[in-house]
């Protein structure tokens, strides 16, 4: 199973070598053939008899991150759809992208996602489970952005990073109070001890941030803005990630761990509230949009938010509906989003104020269109899949087990009739789509392109998943036992009884409640034009993509000026604030822990020569600062060296001593050469503050690093290394001169490395002259 | 002694910084030489001063001055020897193109 899952990684290290040849092969052939692979592997795990299956494989065993991959009935029907779709969708990318764009980059995130997806579903330890996560926000980002010439893409991008990786970093916060409270990071272990999370005084905390990162992810209502910017990605992405895929990763979090939450009353308000409210709001805003892509994209909000209530219902119905619910709306969305790119790409536009009438010129597109759209409306036919699973939404919101108290009962009350006020809308836009493309007037003028059907490459993904949608609908049963049930199964904890789909149930209320969507909707879809202006008026100022604009631009327009104000480019600024900071903390620090000691018990003791050369060297090294002749201060720095030789005879440090009288001699001899190219030094002209300043940071420091210093003689916290070379210098280094043996033998490495130094220092200081002398011999 | 040899280390700091936080490259690169010389002397007083014969084994003597620090100090003062010569060149170099020697005057303008 590792395997399957590194797969999608390991060609993608591969695609920028074949995307070499993409004038002859296009890319996406030897893309297509990894998710089929991974999908044939799957598939075997399909059946009535199946069990979970646990693979384990460490990966940093010490923190208790592994990679464990747990196959339970839900993770299959996941795994199923991430390769399924994605064999569609990398098929259908072939037609839909030119060879002229940057293939390489756009599969290498492709796979980077399917690889990541799949990491999502399957793992079973929460923390490769979240770096999965992650991964599928980043790859995201890049696809939103692959056409990065384009503002809006870039908008789109960074929208949908910012709101999902924010959710992704609550949900961390969540997994780590959990993997604390129950201490195991595997997902089934924490659900086994849901007692410890449930009665915990984290658990509201808990909830809310791991409702943040499912509801960012799956675009609930209010987090729901970024998934119509993202809109902007090319259309197989949108198909793949934005609809079928990972926007579903929230739904499979909640579902994941509502064996345990939904225990909770708060569970069940905060979800089927936040999914009811998101099924309303992205089919009303659906109808008003004009963009086909964007029709379908707040539908794909309204969707996710009727299976988010259904898992926020809880009830075995729901639950069951709610599985169904992801594979069906996979199946006729993900036709739907190809329809709409087949239209844009032969017609040339996805305005739908400019399409229409294309039926007689795209005849297969039209079929393909008015069946996948017709079952995401919900009309009862007996073949269409769409029909079953909002039945069932149906059915299960007017059987709620919660607690009819309080605002609980309230919600519980008035579910159902918030249920079909959203699905009228959805029938509406689903006709909006359809007859607003296909049916009605063709402006031709208005097309930038000749409309015509598409080649039959584009048609075929579309027509595979219609077909699933015409099967699913014709033979329910034929998934049910072995893959639906398995699904509803692991969500809901307990083995369900036997469930069937029916088609015809008799005249019982959810079946009314359908016919009613059908009346209304068919007279609010005739009468759009009616309509129109109340659409146009409505949610204009209740825009949650205001305070998300606003927030950003605050937050740039914030830290540019925080930037501007200490990156003004002045290095020496920057190294007094440097300087001013290790102050302030090493004083701060040291006045906490009570780091200054001193120790005067074991002090050599003081002789004339050593006074008389200290005196002499502050008085260099104060002249160095201010003269304001350059030889002078060359010379005297010259002098400090010198000083601090004597000082290294004295305290018997000969080869100390020697090595310094060396470099002192040629560092002043370089400093003459060099000086008489550098202007003389000036006056210092600066005002008497930064004259100030500068002095206070410079005996700040010095203060410091003599408090530093005496305390560090004062205080042995351990015994020194040094004996150890005293006693081994001539056994194992075979040398009397322990400072030497030490440098070439025991830390020879060491030495070799700073030869390296020098040597890169000697040729860049050749450079620099050499560039000079070419300059000027041209 | 050591602690005078601290406060001598902390002096050279000081005035070495303060060379440093100045305009001029010139005087800038003599704070680096003058830091690196206290830094130097900061790591020999880590030790103990003079409480024995040089780390040159000798018949007879048992008692040695601490070779670790002063091996830690001939690594740095070569170091700092191709840190300076780097930097003169540099800043020879900078000057001979940009006509000015004045670090107010060098730094870069795009985003201002």
């Amino acid at each position: 199973m590792l395997v399957a899952v590194l797969l999608p990684f390991i060609i993608a290290i591969f695609i920028p070598f074949l995307s070499k040849w993409k004038d002859k092969v296009h890319t996406g052939f030897f893309v297509t053939i990894v998710p089929v692979l991974v999908f044939i592997y799957f598939v075997r795990f399909l059946g009535t008899g199946f069990e979970p299956v646990i693979h384990e494989y460490s990966w940093i065993p010490s923190l208790d991150i592994n990679m464990v991959f747990h196959l339970d009935g839900l993770s299959l029907l996941f795994v199923l759809l991430i390769s399924g779709i994605g064999s569609l969708v990398a098929f259908y990318s072939i037609f839909y992208l030119h060879k002229s764009e940057q293939l390489g980059h756009f599969y290498v995130y492709f796979l980077i996602f399917m690889g990541s997806m799949l990491g999502v579903v399957l793992s079973d330890n929460v923390f490769a489970l979240y770096s999965f996560w992650e991964f599928t926000s980043l790859s995201s980002f890049l696809l939103i952005g692959f056409w990065n010439y384009k503002k809006e893409s870039r908008y789109g991008a960074l929208k949908s990073m910012l709101i999902t990786v924010f959710g992704g970093l609550s949900l961390l916060g969540a997994l780590i109070f959990m993997s604390i409270l129950t201490n195991t990071t595997s997902i089934q272990g924490m659900i086994d001890q849901q007692q410890l999370i449930l009665n915990s005084e984290f658990f509201p905390l808990i909830l809310i941030l791991l409702l943040l990162g499912a509801f960012t992810k799956s675009a609930q209502f209010p987090f729901h803005i970024w998934l119509p910017d993202a809109m902007e990605a090319p259309t197989p992405v949108s198909a793949y990630l934005h609809s079928a895929t990972m926007v579903k990763a929230g739904i499979y979090l909640v579902a994941r761990y509502s064996p345990m939450l939904s225990a909770n009353e708060w569970f069940f308000i905060i979800v089927s509230l936040a999914g009811i409210v998101t099924l309303c709001w992205g089919s009303y805003m659906a109808v008003r949009q004009i963009d086909l892509k964007g029709i379908l994209a707040f539908s794909t909000i309204s969707q996710l938010g009727m299976i988010m209530a259904m898992l926020g219902f809880g009830t075995k119905v729901a639950i069951f509906g709610a599985v169904f619910h992801i594979l069906n709306h996979a199946t006729f969305k993900g036709s739907l989003f190809m329809i709409a790119g087949i239209v844009d790409h032969e017609a040339g536009t996805r305005d739908i104020r400019k399409l229409g009438g294309l039926m007689t010129f795209m005849p297969m597109t039209a079929t393909l269109a008015i069946i996948a759209s017709f079952s995401m409306a919900g009309l009862p036919l007996p073949f269409l899949n769409g029909f079953y699973s909002k039945e069932m939404f149906f059915e299960s919101s007017l059987h709620l087990e919660a607690a009819s108290t309080g605002f609980a009962g309230f919600l519980q009350a008035s579910i159902p009739y918030l249920a079909v006020f959203g699905s009228i809308f959805t029938f509406v836009y689903s006709m909006y789509f359809f007859f607003g493309t296909f049916r009605g007037k063709s402006h031709l003028e208005e097309l930038p392109k000749k409309p015509h059907e598409a080649p039959i490459g584009m048609l075929i993904s579309p027509i595979i998943l219609v077909a699933g949608v015409i099967i699913i609908g014709l033979f329910p049963s034929l998934i049910n036992e072995p893959f639906i049930a398995h699904a509803a199964e692991s969500v809901k904890g307990a083995v369900l009884e036997e469930k069937h789909i029916y088609f015809w149930h008799g005249f019982i209320p959810p079946f009314i409640m359908s016919i009613t969507v059908v009346v209304f909707g068919s007279i609010l879809a005739l009468s759009r034009k009616v309509w129109a202006p109340v659409y146009r008026f409505v949610p204009g100022v209740l825009s949650m993509n205001k305070v998300y604009d606003g927030t950003v631009d605050r937050m740039e327009r914030y830290s540019k000026n925080i930037t501007k104000g200490y990156m003004n480019g002045s290095l020496g600024r920057y190294v007094r604030l440097i300087l001013a900071a290790i102050i302030v903390i090493s004083f701060a620090f040291m006045a906490i822990t009570g780091g200054f000691t001193i120790d005067t018990s074991n002090v050599a003791e003081i002789t004339t020569p050593e006074i008389l050369v200290a005196i002499m060297m502050v008085i260099a090294a104060v002249g160095t600062a201010i003269t304001n002749n350059r030889i002078a201060a060359i010379l005297i720095l010259g002098v400090v060296g010198y000083g601090l030789s004597m000082l290294f005879v004295l305290y018997r440090a000969p080869d100390l001593a020697l090595t310094q009288l060396i470099v002192e001699t040629v560092t002043v001899a370089l400093f003459l050469l060099v000086f008489y190219h550098l202007p003389k030094l000036r006056k210092k002209e600066e005002p008497v503050s930064t004259k100030i300043l500068n002095l206070v940071i410079s005996v700040g420091f010095g203060v410091l690093m003599t408090m530093v210093a005496i305390s560090s003689h004062s205080s042995k916290f351990f015994d020194s290394i040094s004996e150890y070379f005293v006693d081994n210098s001539y056994k194992l280094g075979g040398g009397d001169n322990i400072v030497n043996v030490i440098l070439v033998d025991f830390r020879g490495l060491d030495t070799l490395f700073e030869i390296v130094v020098l040597g890169i220092a000697a040729m860049a200081i050749f450079g620099l002259i050499r560039l000079r002398k070419n300059k000027e011999e041209e | 002694m050591e602690i005078i040899m601290a406060v001598l280390a902390g002096i050279l700091f000081t005035t070495g910084v303060y060379n440093l936080l100045q305009k001029q490259l010139l005087r800038i690169i003599i704070g680096t030489g003058l830091i690196s010389h206290g830094a130097h002397l900061f790591i020999l007083t880590m030790g103990e001063l003079k409480t024995g014969a040089p780390p040159v084994l000798t018949e007879g003597i048992e008692n040695y001055t601490d070779p670790l620090p002063q091996a830690l100090i001939l690594t740095s003062i070569v170091i700092s020897f191709g840190v300076t010569s780097l930097l003169l060149v540099l800043a020879y170099r900078a000057a001979k193109v940009n006509g000015t020697d004045n670090m107010e005057q060098l730094r870069g303008n795009d985003y201002e």
